[in-house]
């Protein structure tokens, strides 16, 4: 069973990140982290092998820059086998459909049964970019798993809806998107992180896909960004420190001035 | 209908048209009438469901209905977005907006795919510049706002529940039903084989305009029997914090913040919630946050409105009498 996990580095949520003078996220900011939607669809690939009695392949798919294999490292550490960055100058600004060109490009030349990937990034939070590689690739499309079930030839997903869950069931090779009630993604072990360091990251450049900066990358990307500012300060926090009958009322007669009761 | 703005119409489980599709029916018809273009909806829904389009012409002076039986029984990514492909190759508008929900980034994903046109994703707002629309989302979790527009003439938006406010039209507008041709692109549906309900139908989470949410100070399942009492005292949802979701107090459906929902409710309160910037960046845009927490030093004191310093077993019993005396 070979499964390719998508896996982007994001900036770590610390509060620090931002946007550099040309309004792209400065990488050089704040260190990059595995985007935590992703950590869950690597482990429940992990996961996914272990039920099969560690009969699977995994590889970690990324579009990112240069210094990427920092981050997939960690994936590598957590259970991965290799890993594919696909990196080139030109992707610099990309936009989420040259993104999901580029993912089908190289899932293309990767051979998969199931391609599992995170809900949305924690930078911007699209989450529209696996639906897109999906149906760039045409792979049946089963989002927001709560859980995942792979037969030989199929896959079997809970997708999360308001007040339960729709039983959902596909053909291999598909793609599912994980959530987070999938579990908590596992902390690599010292083996898992020394043997992390002897594993293959390949690196392709756009060329290596077949495709060129005419067609995807941030010279013709569809979206751009023309400002970027902070938002309107907080008003002073008001304490209350009453017991609780008091303070109650306080709250009642706050919410009755901002007309909310 | 060359160069219009379409809205992409959502059917909720229920078959009735989704909250979220009537205020981005409102937010395109204002924009419509800014920008000098015209607005229609499209709805794509198995006939069963189809009254939902005349819902949708309450808002919009003309409406697309496809009737797609698959559109009940798949998950409706698929039919949804190849149906309004081949309408938009026919009808040549040049915008799309679809609602920032759990559907709508499906859709508005797939429809990129097949049209290769790009996608604006959770606008909070909507303006017109003489090149088409403004967006305005926020990013890190709400520390950035960042105005962003469209390349070439087209493009797809997904815009955040609770960013306009429904308001129907003067009159309503016109349903037609349509066939749209062959898509260019036949994708694999995937087919729902059971839809399970565990929890009675409440508002979604993210339409809430009240969200009373419960952190690791709610200390257990019971503690949020207390939460749910006061949301349904304030006719609001029930929110969580990862830690009480990890610790199995309540569904991951309910969890606000990174790995969770965004919210955006006039309310929001916050109850034992430390707030920690994992949880803080799925709500901080909400309008008023009162948070009730024993320590007064946590990072909620920090953009919380009001704070109340104290047990919430003691002050939240006391609110929902306060309350319910003040409504009875």
């Amino acid at each position: 069973m070979r499964i390719v996990v998508l896996l982007k580095p994001v900036p770590d949520t610390t509060g620090q990140e931002r946007l550099g003078p040309d309004l792209r996220v400065d990488r050089a900011a704040v260190p990059a982290v595995i985007n935590p939607n992703d950590e869950y669809a690597l482990e429940g690939a992990l996961r996914l092998m272990e039920a099969r009695g560690g009969d699977a392949d995994i590889t970690l798919l990324t579009m990112g820059p240069a210094s990427a294999p920092e981050t997939i490292r960690k994936g590598l550490a957590m259970g991965a086998h290799r890993g594919v960055l696909v990196s080139d100058p030109a992707l610099e600004g990309a936009c989420a459909i040259s993104t999901a060109r580029v993912l089908s490009a190289a899932l293309a030349t990767l051979e998969f049964d199931l391609v599992l990937a995170g809900v949305d990034s924690s930078d911007g939070r699209g989450g529209v970019v696996a639906a897109a590689v999906a149906a760039l690739r045409g792979l049946p499309y089963l989002s927001y798993a709560g859980s995942i079930e792979l037969g030989d030839t199929s896959v079997r997903v809970h997708r999360l809806s308001a007040t339960g869950y729709d039983v959902l069931e596909a053909p291999l090779p598909a793609m599912v998107v994980a959530t987070q009630a999938i579990g908590e993604p596992r902390y690599p072990s010292l083996k898992g992180i020394m043997g992390a360091r002897s594993k293959e990251i390949a690196t392709r450049s756009l060329a290596d896909l077949g495709l060129s900066s005419h067609e995807v990358g941030g010279a013709v990307a569809t979206t751009r960004v023309l400002e970027a500012r902070p938002p309107a300060a907080r008003a002073a926090t008001r304490v209350v420190r009453d017991a609780a009958p008091e303070a109650a009322r306080q709250v009642v007669e706050f919410l009755a001035e901002r007309r909310i009761i | 209908m060359a160069g219009a703005i379409w809205v992409v119409g959502e059917v909720g489980p229920d078959g009735a048209l989704a909250r979220i599709s009537r205020e981005v029916a409102t937010l395109a018809r204002d924009l419509g009438a800014a920008a000098g273009r015209d607005v229609a909806g499209v709805l794509v829904a198995p006939p069963e469901a189809s009254g939902a389009a005349d819902e949708l012409a309450a808002y919009l002076p003309r409406v697309l209905l496809v009737e797609e039986p698959s559109a009940g029984t798949d998950v409706a990514a698929v039919p949804v977005a190849s149906a309004v492909a081949a309408l938009v190759a026919r009808d040549e508008p040049a915008y799309l907006f679809l609602g920032a929900t759990p559907d709508g980034r499906d859709v508005a994903g797939v429809l990129s795919a097949l049209l290769g046109w790009g996608v604006l994703v959770n606008a909070t707002e909507v303006g017109w510049s003489d090149a088409g629309p403004t967006v305005g989302m926020s990013i890190f979790g709400g520390r950035l706002l960042t105005t962003s527009a469209f390349s070439g003439g087209q493009g797809i938006v997904t815009v955040r529940p609770n960013t306009a406010t429904a308001a129907e039209a003067a009159a309503p507008g016109t349903v037609e039903r349509v066939v749209p041709g062959q898509p260019g692109t036949v994708l694999p549906h995937v087919r729902i084989l059971e839809r399970v309900q565990e929890s009675a139908a409440a508002a979604a989470l993210e339409d809430a305009r009240v969200i009373v949410a419960g952190g690791r100070g709610v200390g257990g399942g019971e503690g949020f029997g207390l939460v749910q009492e006061l949301a349904d005292v304030l006719g609001g949802a029930v929110g969580a914090t990862r830690a009480a979701v990890d610790s199995g107090w309540i569904p991951y459906s309910h969890q606000i913040g990174q790995t969770g929902k965004i919210v955006k409710p006039q309310l929001y309160l916050a109850l034992g919630i430390s707030g920690a910037i994992q949880h803080k960046v799925g709500m901080q845009t909400a309008e008023t946050i009162v948070a009730v927490n024993r320590d007064p030093d946590a990072p909620v004191a920090e953009f919380a409105d009001l704070l109340v310093v104290g047990d919430l077993f003691e002050v939240v019993p006391e609110l929902v009498n306060q309350l319910r005396a003040r409504s009875g």
